[in-house]
């Protein structure tokens, strides 16, 4: 029965870590800028994480196929571990420990340099509205401003997603509010996160980037990607029945095909 | 007080069917009341996940029976998107609260703490009594959120504000079903302050003779300081369970900030804060998971060494980390909110400590391991489990690594990720440390064995299971697989929902193996041979009276201990490689 | 690498035998099992009132809404008359004096009625619950404590009717003391807060 335990162990421990280990399922590739750093984070935590996860369980499942009593064994006295409980507290310490420093040590900075810095002068500014079930983009439009947003005057069904004032509100009135989140490659992006009802969050697994919406609250959240290409943006908090289904589509364009897209949307708008 | 007072009538003789079994003040009863409890929980969050993973793995293949269950979930056996939040956030909310807490804690605890001690009873039987019936009482009325009203809530089993907190205007269940939530939960707290004071105070005052606190059984230890730390936890989620049922009920705005416009209805509210709410949930939710997890460190580290035949390695360290644990687990809660606007440099402070508390965890684990090594182990039901919680915890602690730093769980935050780590440390480890507890203290409980060949086949089979239901879900996390989905419509989500059915069909399996231990439960308790008082040759106070033991424990004369806990691997008296705790009469 | 049979470590040396030895159910045991019940039962009501604290400051700060409170005159009068039924008590304890106990009762309930009294003042002055963030914040602390305060009360005619059956355990009546003054010290510190932030 020992044995069988031990195998069984061994066994789980392998297989589990090889998927890992060969990227089985694995990270989207990155189009950030910033991803790289979070990638490299990931990958040091995995190995020493797994080295760890292997090594326990198989000095669990050894010890378990070395000391099982079997039936017809010749009786035997029991040991200490050698040298006792002070060597294992050292090893955690010491191990554990020096992982944790490392960890935290360079993971902050990681952490910091995507959450702690403002985002460059020149980054593009784009308001974002999360609602139950669905994201809404605005762009400044010609005159670089926004229009003020009002809650009373937010409708679903008349499109006003922002509340937004035309009428009275001569800076709102060349807003751009769209649907889909485009953006031009490798210049800074900073959005503002809005939400109108409860809280959401802005999940793209390409460009390694989370962060929540929160009601009440304005949060800024800036990256810069650097690919091409068409991507989903996700919400991971829960928001309600629809919440699986709320999402968005990230389209990053060249800046030439970005600056048409932008004055085609102006001249609609 | 007079001893006599403090206790109804210990040595009553004639006592009314109802006074005995129901409305009982003996402490073994009410364990066992909390045991059923867990039990008929457990088994209805069990059926809900089944029916959350069939979804997941075939969304519109109908479940028999479910749609006559419920008709405007699952019309015609197909549920809705918000019926399926609906089972996932009873699923979680049962789960916590009525089985982690309420069976390794409440349940064993009030079975064994007193008898640990050499004690009659608790320190005040009727609070204890109390404690059970509010616990049932808090039970009922989140269960009764399926039968009335709008459903039950779907917000999940942290219930962040506004969703939680604005009414109906936010979906199905989020009218009178987060109300009675809510309460339940409020009411929950009651029962487990007046659980915990009960537990602390009996543990300092009502020792008998000898017994030292360095006496004290591990299992004990680790009940006293699971006490301290829900009497903490609770004392702050009860208070936040009133201002949010105010916040719900009586147009306060704690956790509601104006200008939200829900269902195109500008909500009449302002200035509260959601943040406020998940501060005071995670102040009391984290310390909350060591209030599921360290009895099951107690109970392992008292089962081991028993089927080890050596003591427990360095029992005074895994003491000391116990409490480490305990003092760090109130400064980690931001570790839940890295990305939920906090301001970010507080993430760096709180993941700190979260990093620190794998220190102690750590030489715990080591200390199980090295205990194993030089055993004379023999493998039975209880130390299987045992040793598969210690494989479990040891799965669920290292992912761990990769939530507590803020850089890494800005891409794993809200996936499976999260799910495939607190199902491993919280749900699967405790629920082991339950099965580990359940095989060992059932002959002390029932005076009679458990099959053993059951016990064996339930250990392989669920072992296999969990292993097959959790791991892969990291799998999904990395793919950036999104928790709390009902389906999955992304087009980067599809190539993973072959692995989803696998999970699906593995959590099919592991739960239908767990009719085996029903079985033997049922069969054991009616017809297992006959039990020894000590037939696992154990040191501890309760291997020293009768299985079961009498009303009073001891048959009216209390214990004089003489030795710790963890003399085995001795040369005891009678050729017996151990020493009862108890001196010899 | 050490083996085997060791010999069992003798009883005096396997950890010192705490001062809690006083096993087999003596009346001295019970006094201080009902003193441990409340100490620890204060700690936790602390921890509710602290949580409750932290979030007034949360909710505070930032907060667009906050207007200042006028807290009712009546207050005062009331803390007053917590402050004497703790005098009471005391004077009970100490001197024997049961009539001295049904006096604190007497100022529990009057101290109750009297905050009752308050909050009809504040409703009259279109102070309710839901009218902004610092009146419900004040019916909040004042209710949880009035409610804390019943519970004493309860406590104290327990003490009363267990002395009229004949005596009742000093353990037991100084565990009663503890909890109600505490009380007094508890609405102290409302009042403070509530003066300062409400």
């Amino acid at each position: 029965m020992g044995r069988l335990f031990a195998v069984v162990v061994t066994v789980i421990a392998l297989v589990s870590a090889a998927i890992f280990a060969l990227h089985v399922w694995w990270l989207p590739p990155d189009i950030s800028a910033h991803g790289s750093r979070i990638d490299r984070q990931l990958n040091e935590t995995m190995v020493t994480a797994g080295i760890l996860f292997v090594a326990a369980q198989l000095a669990l499942g050894l010890f378990v196929w070395r000391f099982d009593v079997r039936d017809g064994m010749p009786p035997r006295a029991v040991k200490t571990f050698p040298g006792g409980v002070t060597p294992l507290v050292v090893l955690a310490i010491l191990f554990v420990g020096i992982e944790i420093l490392v960890l935290t040590f360079v993971g902050s900075k990681v952490w910091a340099s995507v959450y702690q810095t403002p985002a460059p002068a020149e980054a593009l500014q784009i308001e974002v509205e999360a609602e139950q079930f669905a994201f809404y983009f605005r762009y400044a439009g010609p005159d670089g401003k926004f229009g003020t947003m009002h809650p009373d005057l937010m409708n679903d069904a008349t499109q006003n997603f922002f509340g937004l004032d035309p009428a009275n509100d001569t800076t709102a009135r060349d807003d751009i509010v769209v649907g889909t989140l485009v953006i031009p490659v490798n210049q800074p992006i900073d959005l503002r996160l809005h939400a109108k009802d409860v809280n959401h969050s802005f999940y793209v697994p390409e460009l390694r980037i989370q962060q929540d919406f929160v009601p009440g609250m304005v949060i800024p959240l800036h990256f810069t990607a650097t690919q091409t290409g068409k991507y989903e943006l996700v919400c991971t908090q829960l928001c309600g029945l629809g919440h699986y289904n709320m999402r968005a589509y990230i389209e990053v364009k060249t800046p030439a095909d970005f600056a048409q897209w932008l004055k085609a949307q102006a001249a609609t708008s | 007080m007079t001893h006599t007072t403090a206790h109804p009538p210990a040595h009553a003789q004639r006592q009314s069917f109802l006074r005995k079994h129901v409305f009982s003040v003996d402490h073994k009863v009410i364990g066992r009341q909390y045991l059923d409890l867990a039990l008929v929980a457990v088994v209805t969050g069990m059926v809900l996940s089944w029916l959350m993973r069939f979804h997941l793995g075939w969304p519109d293949t109908p479940v028999p029976l479910l749609g006559k269950l419920a008709p405007t979930g699952a019309a015609g056996g197909v549920m809705t998107p918000e019926y399926y939040l609906e089972l996932m956030t009873m699923h979680g909310t049962i789960m916590v609260f009525f089985v982690l807490t309420t069976a390794p804690f409440a349940g064993f605890g009030n079975y064994f703490l007193p008898i640990h001690v050499g004690a009659e009873d608790m320190a005040f039987p009727r609070i204890n009594m109390m404690s059970f019936w509010v616990t049932l009482l808090a039970f009922l009325v989140l269960v009764a959120a399926f039968f009335v009203g709008d459903g039950p809530p779907l917000s999940g089993w942290t219930a962040y504000a506004p969703l939680s907190a604005v009414g109906k205007d936010a979906g199905p269940g989020q009218g009178s079903g987060q109300t009675l939530w809510a309460i339940s939960i409020g009411i929950f707290c009651i029962a487990q302050l007046l659980g915990s004071l009960n537990f602390i105070a009996t543990t300092l005052d009502l020792r008998t003779k000898g017994m030292s606190l360095a006496r004290l059984p591990y299992a004990t230890w680790a009940w006293f300081v699971t006490a301290v730390i829900a009497l903490v936890a609770f004392a702050v989620l009860l208070p936040a369970c009133i201002l949010l049922i105010l916040d719900r009920v009586a147009g306060t705005s704690f956790f509601i900030p104006g200008g939200l416009v829900i269902s195109d209805r500008l909500q009449p509210h302002m200035g509260g804060s959601p943040l406020l709410w998940q501060h005071l949930f995670w102040f009391f939710g984290h310390p909350e998971v060591y209030v599921a997890i360290l009895p099951g460190f107690g109970i392992i580290s008292q089962i081991l060494p028993v089927f080890a035949r050596k003591p427990l390695l360095g029992p005074r360290v895994f003491i000391a980390c116990l409490v480490a644990i305990a003092f760090l687990s109130y400064t980690v809660w931001g570790h839940h909110m890295f990305l939920s606007g906090m301001n970010p440099f507080s993430a760096t402070l709180f993941s700190v400590p979260t990093l620190v508390i794998t220190i102690p965890a750590a030489i715990i684990t080591l200390l199980w391991i090295g205990t194993v090594y030089g055993a004379r182990l023999r493998l039975t039901s209880a130390s299987l489990f045992a040793l598969g919680f210690v494989s479990v915890f040891v799965s669920g602690g290292i992912s761990g690594f990769f939530l507590a730093q803020p850089s890494t769980d800005i891409y794993l935050h809200g996936t499976y990720f999260v799910v495939a780590h607190f199902h491993f440390v919280m749900g699967v480890a405790a629920m082991f440390g339950i099965f580990a507890g359940t095989y060992f203290w059932f002959p002390k409980m029932f005076g009679r064995m458990m099959s053993e060949t059951l016990g064996k086949w339930h250990f392989w089979l669920t072992f296999i299971g969990v292993y097959c239901i959790f791991m892969p879900m990291h799998y999904l996390g990395l793919a950036g697989n999104v928790r709390r989905y009902s389906a999955f419509t992304d087009d980067y989500l599809q190539p993973l929902i072959p692995l989803h059915r696998f999970i699906t069909i593995a959590a099919l399996f592991t739960g239908a193996v767990q009719l085996i231990f029903l079985f033997n439960l049922i069969r054991s308790r009616l017809r297992g041979p006959k039990a020894a008082d000590n037939p696992w040759e154990a040191t501890t106070l309760e291997w020293s009276t009768s299985s079961p033991p009498p009303h009073d424990n001891f048959g009216g004369r209390r214990p004089t201990v003489a030795y710790g806990p963890n003399e085995y691997g001795v040369a005891g008296p009678a050729g017996r490689d151990y020493v009862m705790q108890a001196a010899a009469q | 690498m050490s083996t085997a049979i060791l010999p069992p470590r003798p009883p005096a040396t396997s950890g010192p035998v705490g001062r809690m030895t006083n096993g087999g159910g003596d009346g001295a045991l019970g006094s201080s099992v009902a003193q441990t019940g409340v100490w620890i039962g204060i700690g936790t009501i602390a921890m509710s009132f602290a949580a409750l604290t932290s979030a007034l400051v949360v909710r505070q700060s930032g907060a667009p809404d906050w207007h200042h409170l006028q807290l009712p005159a009546l207050l005062y009068v009331n803390t007053l008359v917590l402050l004497g039924s703790s005098v009471t008590l005391e004077w009970a304890r100490r001197r024997q004096a049961p009539l001295a106990l049904h006096l604190t009762i007497a100022l529990g309930v009057m101290f109750v009625v009297g905050q009752i009294l308050a909050w009809r003042q504040l409703i009259a002055q279109q102070q309710s619950l839901a009218s902004g963030p610092s009146s419900a914040f004040f019916y909040v602390f004042t209710a949880l404590h009035a409610m804390h305060v019943l519970g004493g009360v309860a406590g104290l005619t327990y003490v009363e009717r267990r002395m009229t059956a004949g005596g009742v355990p000093p353990g037991t009546y100084k565990a009663a003391a503890l909890y109600w003054h505490f009380m007094a010290v508890l609405w102290l510190y409302l009042l403070l807060l509530l003066t300062i932030r409400a």
